[in-house]
This record gives structure tokens, C-alpha cells and sequence, in this order.
């Protein structure tokens, strides 16, 4: 079932073009990804998606236009506001939708130790390390309990260990949660480690020159053979994005 | 020789009683390690050990075992070059004033002035209390303009660009000339001390506040609007605590124009308080006074500012925690 349905969505700055007519579909509890060079607009796109910029084109979410609150949204950094303890800042969305506090904390604090962070409800974000913080991040975007997770190349900021664990452990608990999740990266790994499909979006002005679906069972860092395969369409992903030819693979049957 | 081996002894705890017996030959280490440490040491020792502590978040918690009496000495530490220059500069003039033959109605010894100061006490604590009072009056009044004009010039930026001129103006004001006027205007009460004292401070805190608001991490906003926050809910949530240190950063500065401001008000006209009792005092060719009074209202600002850094502490605890605790490698757990 599509959730979420853009099409020929624009977005211009004056006389610069951002998007040059995006379409893309989300299904439920699919996991895709939005993958394109830097620069390239993903960010304007989840702008508009969330309504802080308006463009043109349709954007649908269950059929109907979207209206705001259908997104959860964590942003490139992770955003933690410094003066509030962990479990406060994990509580900052309920607390927006109206919810007390203390409610609030009832409600999320059993979650802390599936997000790796038991123990440390009360600590400050300046006392996490960067995993850590990141998943407060996301602890705090998932307990909104909105339709859809935007992810805005929520591991960008951390450091290539650390990533690759998080990347991992992002792919588990999605297993387990079956979210509708877009997300934005310009990893290429992270990408086909993730996601049900990819759209890979040109340099700017941005449309979508490729649909790639990965059908690879998950989790998807388990045998070499599916490192293997996984690898083959990193690399078909690269060549379109370089703009070389692409080398031939399989083209797998696009879910619907 | 033993000096040179301290920093060593304290910063690595398993070869410490190694050194300790090296150093014991020539100089008696253990006594030299609580009463004649050279103050510089002191420092540098002590950081790296309050590094290698944030690495556990347990022990920094409960650091009082390993602390109690180094954390005495420690602050000890950091207090000692700054009294010792401040004794010495009083020793000279002590001695300048006595051994150079100068009249005590040109230039007191410090001493004289302490005595003077004891003796007059009553007087001048008399005269201390209006001054804490402007003071504490003028800023308070200051503090709220500046939030609430802060907060209306964040919703409205045409607003700013309507006032910061006339702010900035405010501050090419002479006090000399200006405090005066404004007693002329509004007599001996305290309405012309609040006003002074407001108008050397307020800017300093609107300037403070408009900059921390502003200072607020995009992404914060934009993660509160996407969550269906208003304008009105990020600022509170986001926007104000953001401009906390600049707040404190300002709150430091301005409280000591504060003082300096009452006095000035209070030297232009007033009752009682320590600006009339220095010019009357000044009058009566008693510079001991004028001196003892510049001494307390010294130590009014210094105490006033203490309270500035203390009141930040218990405002804003997770910014000593972001010092102590950042980048924990012992943190780094796996999913």
C-alpha cells in the first residue's frame, strides 16, 4: 500500500532550480532512501515534506494531500538540546503534541534500554558519546508515533566505526519495528544496507534518474555472499552517480 | 629537584612512591607537597588528573574520594598568585606611604585606611544599604526591559531595527554629565538611581539576549516546527534557554556597571549611599574614607559578581557536565 506519493514536485530559489520534478512513492512499512551528491536538494525535499517551504507539484499521503503532523523528523545533526536530560529531550515531541511531562517520560522510559541507553535517562546529551546521542536522536523521532520516520542523513556527523556499528544497529531495530522510513544519505553503503529501494536523484537541479530496488535479505551484513551482492549494486549506484555507463545487473522486480 | 618530580607524582599514582623515595634525598618532599608548592605547578596538575576522571562518568559523579583535600588545594591554588600580587601592591604603598613622608590627607596608608574604615563602620554600612539597594532595584528593572524588549524584537526584527540605533546612542551618553539631569529630573529618591543604573546596563543585556536567541541551532527549529511547535513554543523551548550563556556572559559584565552606575546616581545627589558619602567625605579632606568607601563598594561588586557565577552554576548544570564528560570513549557502547 503507498503511503506517501510525490509527483513532479519543484521547488526553485528565485532563479535557481532545486528540484526539477521529483517523483517517488513510499509503501508502508518500506524502507527507502533518497541518495543523490551533495547539494543536490534532498534537504529542500524534506523541507517541503515537512511544510517549513512550499513548492509545487502533488504530494499525497494515504491518498489525500498532505497535511503537516504525518512526519517524524530527525534532522542531519542530531539536534539534542544541551540543557535537557535525555530522557526530557526524548520526551520533546510528546511534550509539543500536548502530552505532560511526566506522562511523557512514563511513556518513553521503557524504551531506554532497546536504544542502548539504559542508565542514562538522566544524564546530559554532553555526557553521550556520538552513538549514543544518535540514538537518543531517534529514540526521541520513533516515540512521536507519527505514520512516517524522515532521516536526514542521520549518521553524517559521526565517525566511520561508530557509523558503520549504528548503520547496523539502525537495520535490527528497523526489522523488529517495520517503520515507514525515507531517508536521505549520500553513503551509498548505507543506502543499500538499509533500504527496500533507492532513488538515486541527479546533481542539482534534482530529478530522480534511477529506481533501485534491493532485494537482498536482511539483516544484510550476515554472509559474505550477500556482502557480495550487496557490493555489486553499491557499485551500479556509483557508476550512475559519477556518471559513468552504467555496468549491467539484474534489474530486480520493483515492489509495489 | 623535588619540584621538578611533582607534577609526575600526582598524575600517575603507581609510581608515585618510587619518586617520592628518589626526591627524598635531597629535600624533604612531603612537607614541600601541601605548604610551599609553586603555584603554577599546582595548576597543570591538577587538569590532566580532572581529565583522566571525566573518562568515567561513575567517578566524576562521586569524585570526592580521590578529591577532598587536593580540591581544597587546588582552589587554594588558583587564588594564590592573584592574593600575593594583591598583598604586594598593598605592602608598597604601605611602605611608600609611610617611609615616603606623605601626608595621610594626600595619600593613607592601606592601613590607616582599614582602621578608619572599623571605626566608621556604622556609618558606612549606613550608607551601604541605599547603594545595594539602587543597585539591586536598578538592575532588576533593567533585567526586565531587556527581556521583554529582547523577546518583542525576536518576534518583530523591524522592532530592532527601530531601537538598536537608539540603544546604541544611549551608550554615548556621558554618566558624568548625564547623572545630574537626571536627578534634576527626578529628584534625590530612588527613581533617578534606578534610571541611571538601568541605562548603563540594560544595553549590555539586550545585546546579550538578542545575540543568544539568535544563536539558536537551526536545526533545533526546524526539528520544533516539524513537531508542530509555533512560534511562541520554540522560542521558550529553544530559543531562550539557547541565549543562557549569553545572558550570564552579560549578567557578569553588567552587574558590575551596575555598582559603578548607583554610585555615580548617588555622587549626583542623593540622601545617603556610598557615592555621598565618598564626596562628602572627599569634602572633608578625608581621602582614608573616600578609600574605605571605594573599598566596599570594591567588594559589593566582587560579591555581587561571585553571586552572578553562582546563580549561572545552578541555572545551567549541564554545562559543566559537557565539560567534564565529553567525548567518553567509555560511552561508546553497542547496540
Amino acid at each position: 500500500m503507498t503511503r506517501l506519493e510525490l509527483r513532479d514536485v519543484r521547488k526553485s530559489f528565485g532563479a535557481l532550480d532545486v528540484l526539477a520534478g521529483v517523483s517517488l512513492d513510499v509503501g508502508a512499512g518500506e524502507f527507502v532512501s533518497i541518495l543523490g551528491p551533495s547539494g543536490a536538494g534532498k534537504s529542500t525535499l524534506f523541507q517541503l515534506l515537512t511544510g517549513a517551504l512550499k513548492g509545487e507539484g502533488s504530494m499525497r499521503f494515504d491518498g489525500a494531500p498532505l497535511d503537516g503532523a504525518r512526519f517524524a523528523f530527525m534532522p542531519q545533526r542530531d539536534a539534542l538540546m544541551p540543557w535537557r536530560r535525555v530522557i526530557d529531550n526524548a520526551t520533546l515531541g510528546l511534550e509539543v503534541q500536548g502530552m505532560k511531562r511526566r506522562t511523557a517520560r512514563e511513556r518513553v522510559a521503557p524504551l531506554f534500554a532497546e536504544f542502548g541507553l539504559a542508565g542514562f535517562e538522566r544524564a546530559w546529551p554532553a555526557e553521550l558519546s556520538g552513538g549514543m546521542r544518535q540514538r537518543a536522536a531517534l529514540l526521541r523521532t520513533v516515540v512521536q508515533q507519527r505514520d512516517m520516520l524522515l532521516l536526514d542523513e542521520p549518521f553524517g556527523a559521526l565517525d566511520a566505526l561508530t557509523r558503520a556499528a549504528m548503520q547496523r544497529w539502525l537495520e535490527t531495530m528497523w526489522q523488529s519495528h517495520r517503520w515507514t522510513a525515507l531517508l536521505i544519505t549520500h553513503d551509498v553503503r548505507e543506502a543499500v544496507l538499509l533500504s527496500d529501494r533507492i532513488y538515486v536523484l541527479s546533481a542539482r537541479p534534482a530529478r530522480v534518474v534511477r529506481e533501485v530496488a534491493v532485494p537482498l535479505p536482511r539483516p544484510r551484513t550476515e554472509s559474505a555472499a550477500l556482502a557480495r551482492q550487496a557490493a555489486a549494486i553499491e557499485a551500479g549506484i556509483l557508476d550512475t552517480l559519477l556518471g559513468q555507463p552504467p555496468i549491467r545487473i539484474p534489474d530486480h522486480p520493483m515492489e509495489s | 629537584m623535588a619540584v621538578s618530580f611533582d607534577p609526575l607524582r600526582r598524575g600517575d599514582a603507581p609510581t608515585s612512591d618510587r619518586f617520592s623515595e628518589e626526591g627524598a634525598g635531597p629535600s624533604p618532599i612531603g612537607e614541600s607537597q601541601d605548604n610551599s608548592q609553586s603555584p603554577p605547578l599546582r595548576g597543570v596538575r591538577s587538569d590532566p588528573r580532572s581529565g583522566r576522571e571525566a573518562n568515567c562518568l561513575a567517578s566524576r559523579r562521586t569524585n570526592a574520594p580521590q578529591g577532598g583535600r587536593s580540591a581544597v588545594g587546588t582552589v587554594f591554588a588558583k587564588i594564590l598568585p592573584a592574593a600575593l600580587a594583591f598583598a604586594l601592591l598593598l605592602i608598597a604603598w604601605e611602605l611608600y606611604a609611610r617611609l615616603g613622608g606623605i601626608a595621610p590627607t594626600v595619600l593613607p596608608a592601606p592601613s590607616r585606611v582599614l582602621a578608619q574604615a572599623w571605626e566608621n563602620r556604622a556609618a558606612l554600612g549606613e550608607n551601604t544599604l541605599p547603594t545595594i539597594g539602587a543597585t539591586l532595584a536598578g538592575f532588576a528593572c533593567s533585567l526586565l526591559a531587556a527581556f521583554v524588549l529582547s523577546a518583542l524584537v525576536d518576534f518583530l526584527p523591524a522592532l530592532r531595527r527601530a531601537l538598536f540605533p537608539l540603544l546604541i546612542a544611549s551608550q554615548t551618553l556621558p554618566l558624568v554629565a548625564i547623572a545630574p539631569l537626571v536627578v534634576l529630573w527626578f529628584g534625590f529618591g530612588l527613581t533617578p538611581k534606578i534610571l541611571l543604573v538601568a541605562l548603563v546596563t540594560f544595553f549590555p543585556m539586550m545585546v546579550a539576549l538578542v545575540e543568544g536567541y539568535a544563536s539558536t541551532e537551526r536545526e533545533i527549529s526546524q526539528m520544533l516546527a516539524a513537531m508542530g511547535a509555533g512560534r511562541w513554543r520554540i522560542f521558550w523551548a529553544a530559543r531562550l534557554p539557547s541565549a543562557l550563556p549569553y545572558f550570564f556572559a552579560g549578567l557578569r559584565i553588567s552587574i558590575t556597571y551596575a555598582v559603578v552606575g548607583a554610585i555615580f546616581a548617588e555622587y549626583a545627589g542623593a540622601a545617603k549611599g556610598l557615592g555621598i558619602y565618598m564626596l562628602s567625605a572627599k569634602n572633608n579632606f578625608r581621602p582614608d574614607l573616600v578609600l574605605a568607601a571605594v573599598a566596599v563598594s570594591s567588594a559589593l561588586t566582587l560579591a555581587l559578581f561571585g553571586l552572578a557565577v553562582l546563580v549561572q552554576r545552578l541555572a545551567m548544570p549541564w554545562e559543566r557536565a559537557g565539560r567534564d564528560g565529553k567525548s567518553d570513549p567509555s560511552n561508546e557502547g553497542r547496540p
